[in-house]
């Protein structure tokens, strides 16, 4: 057992209630005690119920063990404040879903709970899932536990900080364009986008439906499997995603790299990238070359195209959907209205932020008349361009690998008065969600001021246990995930 | 393109109340933003197909049978203003 024990993983935790020596109602108790001491630096909550917690971990701790069904039995797992849980206040981070309580469970968590898993908490989050930085929250920002100054990465900045400060042993992310991946990086965390169709979007609340993706963000590979494995597969109830069989990813993944092919996109390898992220790149290629990868130089030729590409077709998709928040069947409702018309108009400016408002006027245009086409119609045509380069390199190559950011977690207020170059900021991770395929962001060294920074693993569609096999090869020959932020000891600890 | 004239067009569209400090701001942001994405013009697309799905699904239907439904008044229930299985709204017909 480590010396602090909340510092276990989901799987260590497992094991130990496994064998009786603690309890569920233990676990719950030791998380508690660390947000209790952390929350007020990192705010990576927006609401949680102790009580619930608690009553819930008595419920499985009273269940004879050999009654006992599901590999996260008595595990609490936080969920970002975007995926529906039955009778618990989900809002988005957004003002104008105040007030709605889901009256249904999204599948994921449907599959959490019947996995002995408690879904505990809404962690914080850029407001609908837009932004990069968590910085776009109504309920303020978060912090990361690496740097109080700086942002924990978004949109799941607050599942990242929580379990980069200990606050969660593990926790549910969506991403869009880099949403687990990019604050799994900048926070020194593990963060997995499962192939679009992998996981049932049912009951996510959707920002952008062609690229939306849940997947889990933990402290190691193993955990990501472990979660990975619970929720994957088809649900009747999403209609895009598939019927294509799920693997034992905690197995195959330990098989080691040995001849595996992994392509090095120069693409990706641009002037102007950190120069300190560039070389614990070059340094995790060689400790996977020393492994027995061989690496090739490969090419992924409309990189460049693929923030235009994707802003367009995000926030087209994202004005249709959030059309729906209206005032009317649930959530926010302005109080001073003349009309049923005015209404929208009032509650909707009222109701959403400013980077949400910006994205539905951009939207907006891109679909409107005389400018479907020369927007809308001419991304999703790049976005096929991207697919291909992909398909390509992927006909010769079992995985691509690249930094995930190309800085490390930048100042809280920095890019705020530029969407242009926070939405820059998210380069090397967008194309995977316009390509649909999997990629996965694992901790591969430390900027000298002590910053985390995140290597990128990127596979074929519904090849998850590839991208697993080269994460957990490079895991368990480095430290990196070992490492703690400062914040996470304890005040006055003798450790 | 004239963003500043397209604006409140757009704004109507999305029925977004917009302040004016937001509106000014929105129009000279995205006229950055939109000749950022002009780029893309760079590029050939003719007889280049549009991608809907990335996995090619298509018409993906259940049998059409009967299902129960959640009760009507867990949706109410959260509903701004609702009354007798319905939600309020201001009046539309005079």
């Amino acid at each position: 057992m480590n010396s602090n024990p909340t510092d276990l993983t989901l799987h260590e935790w497992s094991d130990l209630i496994q064998k009786r020596e603690v309890s569920s109602t233990d676990v719950v108790r030791s998380l508690l005690a660390r947000i209790q001491e952390k929350e007020s630096k990192i705010h990576a909550y927006i609401r949680f119920d102790e009580k619930a917690a608690l009553e819930k971990a008595g419920h499985l701790d009273n269940i004879p063990t050999e009654s006992r069904k599901g590999i996260l039995w008595g595990l609490p797992i936080s969920n970002k404040d975007i995926i529906c849980v039955k009778g618990v206040e989900t809002t988005c981070a957004s003002k104008i879903l105040s007030g709605y309580i889901p009256p249904y469970n999204a599948t994921v968590v449907e599959k959490l709970n019947g996995a002995g898993a408690i879904l505990f908490g809404n962690t914080n989050m850029d407001e609908f899932a837009m932004g990069s930085s968590t910085e776009t929250s109504a309920y303020g920002v978060t912090r990361n536990p690496w740097d109080l100054e700086r942002i924990p990465g978004g949109s799941s900045g607050g599942s990242a900080a929580a379990v980069a400060a200990g606050e969660a042993i593990a926790a549910l992310g969506t991403d869009t364009g880099g949403s687990i991946r990019q604050p799994a990086a900048l926070s020194g965390c593990v963060g997995l986008k499962p192939t679009y169709g992998r996981v049932s979007r049912y009951g996510l609340i959707a920002f952008a439906s062609s690229l939306d993706q849940i997947g889990p963000i933990t402290q190691d590979v193993e955990d990501t499997a472990l979660i990975l494995q619970v929720i994957a597969g088809h649900d009747p109830k999403d209609s895009t995603s598939l019927d294509i069989p799920v693997p034992d990813y905690r197995s195959t993944m330990k098989k080691g790299v040995k001849g595996l092919k992994i392509g090095l996109p120069k693409e990706y390898f641009i002037e102007g990238m950190d120069v300190e992220v560039k070389q614990s790149i070059d340094d995790a290629v060689k400790v996977l070359s020393g492994l027995g990868a061989e690496f090739v130089s490969c090419q992924l030729p409309h990189t460049n195209y693929a923030v235009a590409t994707y802003y367009i077709l995000a926030t087209a998709q994202a004005s249709s959907n959030l059309a729906r928040y209206d005032g009317v069947q649930y959530g926010f409702r302005a109080k001073q209205f003349s009309s049923l018309v005015d209404l929208y108009f009032q509650t909707r400016g009222e109701g959403f932020g400013e980077e949400v408002k910006r994205r539905i006027i951009l939207g907006t245009y891109a679909l409107s008349s005389g400018y479907y086409d020369a927007y809308y119609l001419k991304a999703q045509k790049v976005r096929t361009l991207i697919k291909n380069d992909f398909d390509k390199v992927f006909d010769h190559c079992d995985a691509v690998l690249t930094p995930t950011s190309p800085s490390c977690a930048f100042k809280i207020g920095e890019k705020m008065n530029d969407p242009l170059k926070m939405y820059l900021s998210d380069i090397f991770t967008i194309s995977a969600n316009l390509a649909g395929i999997p990629g996965i962001s694992i901790p591969c060294g430390f900027s000298k001021e002590g910053l985390p920074i995140g290597l990128q693993i990127l596979g074929k569609h519904f090849d998850e246990a590839t991208i697993l096999k080269v994460a957990y090869a490079f895991e368990q020959a480095t430290e990196f995930h070992k490492k703690r932020p400062d914040v996470r000891r304890a005040e006055g600890s003798k450790l | 393109m004239n963003v500043q004239k397209n604006i409140d067009d757009v704004a109507k569209l999305a029925r977004l109340r917009l302040s004016a400090v937001e509106r000014d701001k929105f129009s000279r942001q995205l006229e950055d933003i939109l000749s950022y994405v002009e780029n893309l013009n760079e590029l050939k697309t003719e007889g280049v197909l549009p991608s809907y799905h990335v996995q090619e699904v298509k018409n993906v239907t259940r049998p059409d049978e009967s299902r129960p439904s959640l009760d009507p008044n867990s949706f109410l229930k959260h509903a701004p203003q609702a009354r007798d299985g319905f939600f309020i709204v201001p009046q539309v017909i005079e």
